[in-house]
């Protein structure tokens, strides 16, 4: 698999450091590059409303980002592309994002890019412009191993920069067509490479937060989108109980919490309260201790498998709950047709519908799912 | 690789004799045209003999040539130095951006603006004028040509709905200029907007024909250029080069070889490009088809495709067209001139123009005539899913 494919490589460049650098390794290998921008989203689309910035700076798909990663191109000697994909972005990450989190679910609008903007359409892109692969500033490793005949999804050198967890969804023929230059470097080696090839964003910033949501605030972004969408945030004020049904306070609406979350209930007490449970029929939030909010299980489902063709079987794996958790020893088993349960050794916190649950044999990403 | 370029209404290459015309006025023959001293009247003389070659294009006095810096300041001038709030503007929704963007900026200052509809064919209908005429009515303005279809206007009949009204009638002639007659006094046009880069002189450089008694605010106050209707120090050479290129585009249009060269060559060549594609590919139209287009034109529509990723697959291979209008990232976004005329966003999205020069040859046509037709069959071959495979 793969040793028929062509020298021209699309890089998907967002104007960071990461991306600029894989265009700048890539030049030096001799590859046919084309640099691709997706502009995902209009930074200005929602200024004006309460609580939206007016000015958003140094945000992805902004207009600086976009002149900082022509300026790569440019200084490389590359042809360089903005492909317009607003559309299929607020139709495929934006919507969900808040239908999720309006469910009382906690979505991670990162994986969702990924699996339907970042490599399902920009493969077909790259391909349609005569690119048989990708290239793309991830921080995540990926080789065929003959062996199993499959290709495999590992954690990078630099563990702290480790974005497998966001690419659980890759299929065996995105992870064939996609090169992760970075995955053998740490950050510090990557900005040195950067500097060494003159390019001026050496030195940028990295970017942390949901790129569409300028300032990370997701209620007030919610609350803005759907102003200017016409549509009313339902109803969802309801009350706030303890695990044995007492009713301790009552909240503005479930889309105002996450599991585990410990702070802005609007309630005191004793000893500190999490939220433990989101019933978005009910409306009810449940909250309880510390000790309480732990869970021995964790099932996901929209199941993909990365390293093994089929769940057969037990496995000892370990478990990825969300973007900063260590990732956790558990005994894995479907627990239905498409449904696998991971029961941890050690209970853990804030098991999250919403979010991925992604399975690793040491350094290799086994699978994963969403967490229901 | 030979690069194709087939985009001629976003810009025009310099002809030689232009850069020729202007090279001494970039080195030795320089001056400020205001100038009492021999430098400045030699500017002076060259600005005013270029002024006299536009008025010649156009069939107007000289004094009724205001030099300006292109397409996009003539539009503004037109319209932000006539209207006055309160007052009415009928234009139409497929103009230039310039013109549309500025009429939505006089709606903010109180000025009531009328954005007629076109036909499918992408022609406004100069019933729809004389039926949106109120009693406040001071500004018609609409284009000669589009610049995206290529479909002529109605601007003789528009002319006279203004003239019988006594409102005044711009229009931008940006995409008309070089490639057809112009003649102000038959349009009955008191504002006519033009660019200098969409017919081989250089970007930067622009004309709004003013009607003699035309009383009209300059956008610019600093000096009395241009009698006083466009302040700032004359762009010589610029000027230089917009003149010699009218020069030349007139003795073409007059000697009756348009565009330069005998048969109108540049109509072969569009015609020859578009039957072509028609031919080789499969569920493809004009966009325009059945109305009078500029000859150097055409908007194709290929179904079952995003025409940004085959304008990016095309200027891969060498052949450099265009679709939609840039935003300011540079993607595409897609047409308002297609969308009024109907079509639906997929469809704007999907069509491609075609925009030649007489500098095109033959030659780069059957080379289109491959390209094209390969790189939308690998563009359907790998038509994206709709749906991604999670989440």
């Amino acid at each position: 698999m793969g040793e028929s494919y062509n020298n021209t490589i699309a890089i998907a460049m967002s104007g960071g450091v990461d991306s600029s650098t894989v265009a700048a390794m890539l030049k030096d290998e001799g590859y046919d590059l084309v640099g691709l921008t997706l502009q995902l989203w209009n930074q200005r689309r929602l200024a004006g409303h309460e609580g939206m910035p007016e000015q958003v700076q140094g945000r992805c798909c902004s207009i600086d980002d976009v002149y900082d990663a022509r300026r790569v191109a440019e200084t490389l000697g590359i042809p360089y592309y903005v492909v317009n994909e607003q559309e299929r972005f607020e139709r495929d990450v934006v919507r969900p994002f808040v239908s999720e989190y309006l469910a009382g679910r906690t979505p991670i609008p990162c994986s969702l890019c990924n699996n339907h903007l970042k490599f399902d359409q920009l493969l077909v892109r790259a391909r349609q412009i005569g690119a048989d692969r990708i290239a793309t500033g991830h921080y995540a490793r990926n080789e065929y191993d003959p062996v199993r005949n499959r290709w495999i999804l590992k954690r990078p050198a630099d563990l702290s920069k480790d974005q497998t967890y966001f690419l659980f969804g890759l299929t065996q023929e995105q992870l064939s067509r996609t090169l992760f230059p970075l995955g053998s470097y740490q950050k510090p080696q990557v900005r040195e490479i950067a500097a060494q090839h003159g390019l001026a964003l050496a030195t940028k910033p990295d970017s942390q937060e949901i790129c569409f949501i300028p300032g990370g605030d997701y209620k007030q972004f919610i609350d803005a989108y759907l102003e200017e969408q016409g549509e009313l945030i339902p109803d969802t004020a309801g009350e706030l109980v303890t695990t044995s049904g007492e009713v301790i306070g009552h909240h503005s609406g479930i889309h105002n919490f996450t599991i585990g979350q410990r702070k802005g209930l609007g309630v005191s007490s004793p000893n500190p309260l999490y939220v433990l449970q989101i019933d978005n029929a009910a409306h009810r939030v449940t909250v309880g201790s510390g000790a309480e909010a732990t869970a021995k299980t964790v099932c996901a489902r929209q199941l993909n498998w990365i390293s093994i063709p089929e769940l057969a079987g037990e496995m000892r794996v370990r478990v990825k709950i969300r973007h900063r958790h260590e990732p956790a020893w558990a005994m894995l088993r479907m627990s239905g047709a498409d449904e696998v349960e991971a029961r941890f050794d050690e209970p853990q916190r804030a098991v999250t519908p919403g979010q991925a649950a992604v399975f690793f044999d040491e350094d290799e990403v086994i699978g994963g799912g969403w967490i229901v | 690789m030979r690069r194709i370029y087939m985009d001629a209404n976003a810009t025009t290459p310099l002809l030689p004799e232009v850069l020729e015309a202007m090279r001494p006025w970039l080195l030795e023959s320089f001056g400020n045209a205001s100038s009492i001293h021999q430098h400045g009247q030699q500017a002076r003389a060259a600005v005013e003999h270029a002024r006299e070659n536009v008025a010649r294009l156009i069939n107007c006095r000289e004094s009724e040539i205001v030099f300006t810096s292109g397409g996009t300041e003539s539009d503004n001038m037109a319209l932000f130095g006539l209207v006055k709030p309160g007052d009415h503007v009928i234009t139409s929704s497929i103009e230039h951006h310039a013109v549309l963007h500025a009429a939505e900026r006089l709606q903010e200052r109180g000025v009531v603006v009328t954005f007629l509809p076109v036909s499918s064919e992408g022609r406004v209908d100069p019933d729809d004028v004389r039926r949106a005429l109120r009693p406040n009515t001071t500004l018609i303005s609409v284009m000669m040509a589009n610049n995206e279809t290529g479909v002529i206007q109605p601007v003789k009949e528009i002319g006279q709905i203004a003239q019988d009204a006594d409102i005044w009638f711009h229009t931008d002639a940006v995409q008309a200029a070089g490639k057809l007659p112009i003649d102000v006094k038959a349009i009955g046009c008191d504002l006519l907007s033009i660019s200098g880069h969409k017919m081989h002189a250089p970007q930067g450089t622009g004309v709004l024909y003013v009607r003699r008694g035309t009383r009209i605010e300059p956008l610019f106050y600093g000096g009395a250029h241009e009698r006083q209707r466009r302040a700032g120090t004359e762009n010589v050479a610029g000027i230089v080069g917009l003149g010699k290129a009218a020069e030349i585009a007139d003795d073409a249009l007059r000697d009756g070889t348009m565009d330069g060269t005998a048969g109108s060559q540049v109509a072969a060549l569009r015609d020859r490009l578009e039957q072509g594609i028609l031919a080789r590919v499969e569920d493809c139209a004009v966009n325009g088809a059945g109305v009078p287009r500029v000859p150097n034109t055409t908007n194709l529509r290929f179904d079952n495709l995003e025409g940004e990723a085959l304008v990016i697959a095309l200027d891969l291979k060498g052949l450099a067209v265009s679709g939609g209008s840039a935003c300011m990232s540079g993607a595409t976004e897609p047409s308002h001139v297609l969308t009024a005329m109907g079509l639906v966003s997929t469809s704007a999205r999907a069509s491609l123009r075609f925009s030649l020069t007489k500098l095109n040859s033959e030659k780069e046509v059957d080379a289109a005539l491959e390209l094209v037709p390969a790189a939308v069959r690998r563009l359907r071959e790998l038509a994206p899913v709709n749906a991604g495979t999670l989440g």
